[in-house]
């Protein structure tokens, strides 16, 4: 037999020894009531919260990522033959210019299908008629700053004056910055709820002290140090928390399924390709772990203080 | 009575105590106590004893005067090293408590595990010493259960179990009948030649009679009076700076 393992497993079997024995000082479960229960709330609102907060990330992040080194230019012109002349010069002079990776004149099949829910494609409308811009989809290698889409108007202005010069990501300004706000929105609200958790462990741990009260002054005179009347206090709110923050991540993880299916359900693109990755859920997961420290280390906090003030 | 070295277990040295802004319960109180003996508290009810003894055990901090305890000062002492003396300490309550949820049988467990002992050697040595006090029966009786004088009985158990250095005991037959008492009286004897050193307050004058051999400690509105002679007073001063009214200063 090798000593390691038999040290182990007496270590183990002091500690699950004292444990147990420790654990009879106090009425167990009776500890904090309806803890359990506050804890799942707050863990699965948490978790919904982290959820629609790292949804909203990947969903900028895939956004940007397609976006990114995007420019268009479109070439707007009455005359069919001059603009698509102006479109050709405008292919040429991009091409070549520095800091272009690609340069692509969208073709008239692509156009079509773009305004083709607008201006419809029956038999007889004549769409090239009609003004419809030409487009050219370019990719820059540096981003799409003013500082890089300057050059490309100077190059342009002679060959195409008729063109216009956007940066995609522009556009979509908007919904980042909303995206944004919305995960600001997130955090906070996970900080509040982990202020909540942390505000309602402290009122259950003082009402336990004070419901204990007199066993506590009794361990404490016959020598039970602070450490081990906080380490029974901690353990029964690590099984409270436990027990919640397992409740709340099922809470919250059922929300989520239910919310992506409305979400998928709605047909977007963009959620299918956002959901949540693997490393998410492992995190998403973690919540309930920090739920049950954060609960705690407050409760240890709150005992030891409370300890200090006895002599 | 041949006793040992003489090893100075506890000192008090001109110590008051008053709760709060009340007027003094205690006044001037200066004694020594040796290790090994066996001392009686007695005084009239309201005489100061039961606060005595919470300096004893370290639940009172006096108001002022110095208390020594084995050797080491004890009104400075850290809180960390507090735990560490009262587990050299046995203390029977005059209100007992005892933990309400607990049962007998882990009442006077209670002791050991606080101490971490290992939860094989504290079966045996429990139950033989309510076996001793006569609730053999009862260890899974709560206290709430348990008549005054049972209850009385497992605090006493709990007090010796640990077998403690000194044992403090708060009128610990108040509530048991006269063959009880004589038997508990015997259990703190049998614990006192194991070298525990005892001090039981009573007012029970036929219990001190019952050993002829203890040392009486007399308390009066607060003072300590020393009917046998036998306390040291004032304690020997070790290494306390001489005071200014004796250099006539
Ligand atoms: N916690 C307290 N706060 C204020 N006064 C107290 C407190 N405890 C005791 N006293 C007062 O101190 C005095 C001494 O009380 P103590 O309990 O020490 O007497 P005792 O000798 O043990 O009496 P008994 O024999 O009745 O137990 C009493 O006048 C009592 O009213
Ligand atoms: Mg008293």
């Amino acid at each position: 037999m090798s000593v390691v393992p038999a040290i182990v497993g007496a270590l183990r079997g002091d500690w699950r020894e004292r444990n147990s024995a420790e654990a009879r000082l106090l009425p167990q479960g009776k500890l904090s009531g309806p803890m359990p229960w506050v804890i799942a709330i707050m863990i699965g609102l948490t978790v919904v919260a982290t959820a629609s907060g790292l949804a909203l990330r990947n969903t900028a992040r895939v956004a940007s990522a397609d976006v990114s080194g995007g420019v268009t230019v479109q070439i707007v012109h009455g005359a069919p033959r001059e603009r698509d002349r102006q479109a050709q010069a405008a292919l040429a002079a991009l091409r070549n210019a520095p800091g272009v990776v690609s340069a692509r004149l969208v073709p008239q099949a692509e156009l079509d299908a773009l305004v083709e829910p607008w201006l419809g494609t029956t038999v007889g409308d004549d769409v090239n008629a009609l003004p419809v811009p030409a487009l050219l989809d370019i990719r820059l290698a540096n981003g799409t700053d003013e500082v890089h889409l300057a050059p490309l108007r100077a190059r342009l202005k002679v060959p195409a004056p008729a063109a216009r010069i956007d940066a995609q990501a522009s556009w979509l300004a908007p919904v980042f910055k909303a995206i944004g706000g919305l995960q600001w929105l997130a955090g906070g609200l996970i900080g509040l709820l982990a202020f909540a958790t942390v505000a309602t462990v402290l009122l259950a741990s003082r009402n336990a002290l004070g419901n204990h009260r007199v066993t506590i002054e009794i361990v404490h005179m016959l020598g039970g140090t602070d450490t081990q009347i906080a380490r029974i206090f901690q353990r029964s709110m690590a099984v409270d928390a436990a027990a919640g923050g397992i409740g709340g991540l099922l809470l919250g993880v059922v929300a989520i399924s239910l919310l992506g299916h409305q979400f998928a359900s709605l047909g977007s693109g963009m959620m299918t390709s956002a959901g949540l990755g693997w490393t998410d859920w492992l995190f998403i997961c973690c919540i309930p772990l920090g739920g049950v420290l954060l609960a705690v280390l407050t409760a240890r906090l709150t005992v030891l203080g409370a300890l200090r003030r006895m002599l | 009575m041949n006793q040992t070295d003489d090893v100075e277990i506890v000192q008090f040295d001109n110590v008051g105590l008053r709760y709060g802004t009340g007027k003094e319960v205690l006044t001037d109180v200066s004694f020594t106590l040796y290790s090994g003996r066996f001392y009686f508290l007695t005084g009239a009810s309201g005489a100061g004893k039961t606060s005595l003894l919470k300096l004893l055990y370290l639940s009172q901090r006096p108001s002022r005067g110095l208390i020594r305890m084995f050797g080491t000062d004890a009104i400075t002492l850290p809180r960390e090293r507090l735990p560490g003396f009262r587990r050299r300490l046995g203390v029977v309550f005059q209100d007992f408590r005892l933990v309400q949820h607990l049962s007998a049988f882990d009442n006077v467990a209670l002791p050991l595990r606080v101490a971490g002992v290992p939860e094989r050697e504290i079966i045996r040595p429990v139950t033989d010493m309510l076996d001793w006090v006569g609730l053999g029966d009862r260890s899974h009786a709560r206290p709430a259960t348990l008549s005054g004088g049972e209850q009385q009985r497992v605090a006493i158990a709990r007090a010796v179990i640990g077998r403690p250095d000194m044992l403090v005991a708060d009128e610990p037959t108040g509530n048991v009948d006269p063959d009880m008492a004589v038997k508990l009286l015997r259990l703190f004897e049998a614990l006192n030649r194991l070298g525990t050193t005892v001090v039981v307050a009573t007012h029970d004058i036929h219990l001190i009679q019952k050993m002829p051999e203890s040392l009486i400690m007399r308390l009066d509105k607060g003072r300590l009076s020393d009917p046998t002679g036998a306390l040291r007073y004032p304690p020997r001063r070790a290494s306390a700076p001489p005071r200014p009214e004796v250099l006539g200063a």
